[in-house]
């Protein structure tokens, strides 16, 4: 992989993807057998909460052999006393081998990243990109059914949901058909259309599931994050929209392989979870490897 | 020896800077971008909708005593793809350029998005990317697409 840090799905090929993917279907397969990076350490920023994505980097980089610090909570850091990130961050590389940055804030790993020379990981920045997400998601999706001839639906929260808008563009490299279903209020924000339309991706919009999920290989469910909108009413007009259960799932499409890039409220019911295509679990699990896999490219 | 139309309507300069071949309707967005309110005590004229071979209708700002740097040469091509510059010093014109629409636009613009990093205090300068319809933050990725001048840093 050319690039020195992963700041946003846009920059990657298909050809980063796939040495990704498969230098991650390595790790997956024989986890123990990583080694090499003895003493690496990785620093954990993470200015808002966070368990999968955090966990799995602490994961990632104690199999490689390596080790994390961590800023801690905000409230505890300087951040407190009204320090810049970019300030923060400069102090952070001089101690480690690379950045896990998590900000509330788009635009602020892209920022970050023309102050530090250590590899920067973007776990999340506000409503933007959400990068190594969507590796593993394209990882799941690559291990179930395959990237190529993908009928895709994604559903929920397309305007905030940052793994929505890396997903969709990561995907834009295959060939996939992509069906975007959410309330109007929440459709995907005019740049990730722009970039859509400019990579000739082909795309379908829907209020509704129903009348897409029998055409769907996978459907990628988000939840609608309440901590998002900057106005209340918006949310409560919205929250609770999309609820998938077991018995919808076998009426209209059995085969249907299910994501969710987690945590999950109320938008997929318990009962979907005893389905051969509930994948949501595994897809978090594939964190690791997906991590390990670009850890041990980059650093 | 008669002067073309267009000079009739607005007095000649001594020192300052004719933009010419701006879009028509456009030339109070011009001094928008330029700041210029005459708050300053310089001397401004404007003609909007003056006749033009080129594009029919046009608008045309002179404004004395000053010379446009490059950051707002790239801002108003923005909004006046067409318009030429015409510096002029001593009642003569010393260079004519027409705009160039810029690549990207480096500390001129202010992010709309509230929740972009530029917002936060940070030493960062705005940077937005031109496309062929607007301008995109290269942080947040923000488009912008209408009213480019609103969002003009002050």
């Amino acid at each position: 992989m050319r690039h020195e840090h992963v700041i946003s799905a846009k920059q990657f090929s298909r050809a980063d993807i796939e040495a990704v993917l498969d230098r991650a279907a390595d790790f997956a397969a024989d986890p123990q057998a990583a080694s090499g990076h003895e003493g690496a350490l990785l620093a954990l920023a993470f200015f808002e909460p966070s368990t999968r994505t955090k966990m799995s980097f602490e994961t990632a980089i104690k199999r490689l052999g390596g080790d994390t610090i961590d800023m801690g909570p905000v409230e505890f850091s300087s951040v407190s006393k009204g320090e810049t990130l970019a300030d923060t961050l400069r102090v952070l590389e001089g101690y480690a081998d690379g950045i896990v940055l998590r900000h509330p804030m788009e635009g602020a790993a892209t920022m970050a990243s023309e102050f530090i020379d250590v590899p920067l990981f973007n776990a999340g920045d506000g409503a933007g990109q959400h990068p190594t997400q969507t590796l593993l998601d394209l990882f799941t999706i690559r291990e179930e059914v395959g990237l190529d001839d993908l009928t895709i639906g994604i559903m929920g929260d397309l305007k905030y949901g940052r793994t929505v808008h890396s997903l969709a563009q990561a995907l834009t490299n295959f060939d996939t058909r992509q069906h975007f279903i959410s309330p109007d209020s929440l459709r995907l924000p005019r740049s990730v259309r722009y970039d859509l339309h400019e990579q000739g991706a082909q795309v379908r919009e829907h209020e509704g599931y129903e009348e897409i999920l029998s055409e769907l290989d996978v459907l990628y469910v988000t939840r609608i994050q309440r901590e998002r909108f900057p106005d209340e009413d918006e949310y409560h007009a919205v929250a609770g929209k999309y609820r998938l259960d077991a018995e919808t799932i076998r009426e209209y499409n059995e085969d249907l392989t299910v994501l969710h890039p987690l945590p999950r409220v109320d938008e997929i019911a318990a009962d979907v979870d005893d389905l051969p295509g509930a994948t949501y679990f595994e897809q978090a699990h594939n964190g690791v490897p997906v991590r390990m896999a670009l850890l041990d490219m980059l650093l | 020896m008669t002067q073309p139309d267009t000079e009739l309507r607005v007095s000649k300069i001594e020192n300052g800077t004719v933009i010419d071949h701006v879009t028509a309707g456009e030339a109070l967005r011009v001094l928008a971008i330029l700041g210029i309110d005459g708050t300053e005590g310089e001397t401004v004229s404007v003609g909007i909708n003056v006749p033009s071979d080129r594009l029919g209708r046009k608008d045309v700002v002179k404004v004395e005593g000053m010379e446009l740097s490059q950051d707002e040469v790239d801002v108003l091509s923005l909004i006046a793809p067409d318009a030429t510059i015409n510096i002029i010093r001593e009642y003569e014109v010393i260079e004519k350029s027409r705009v160039d629409r810029p690549e990207s636009v480096v500390g001129v613009l202010t992010c709309p998005n509230t929740n972009c990093i530029t917002n936060a205090g940070e030493p960062v300068n705005t940077h937005f990317d031109v496309l062929d319809t607007g301008v995109q933050c290269r942080y947040c990725e923000t488009i912008i697409r209408e009213n480019i001048t609103d969002h003009i840093e002050t």
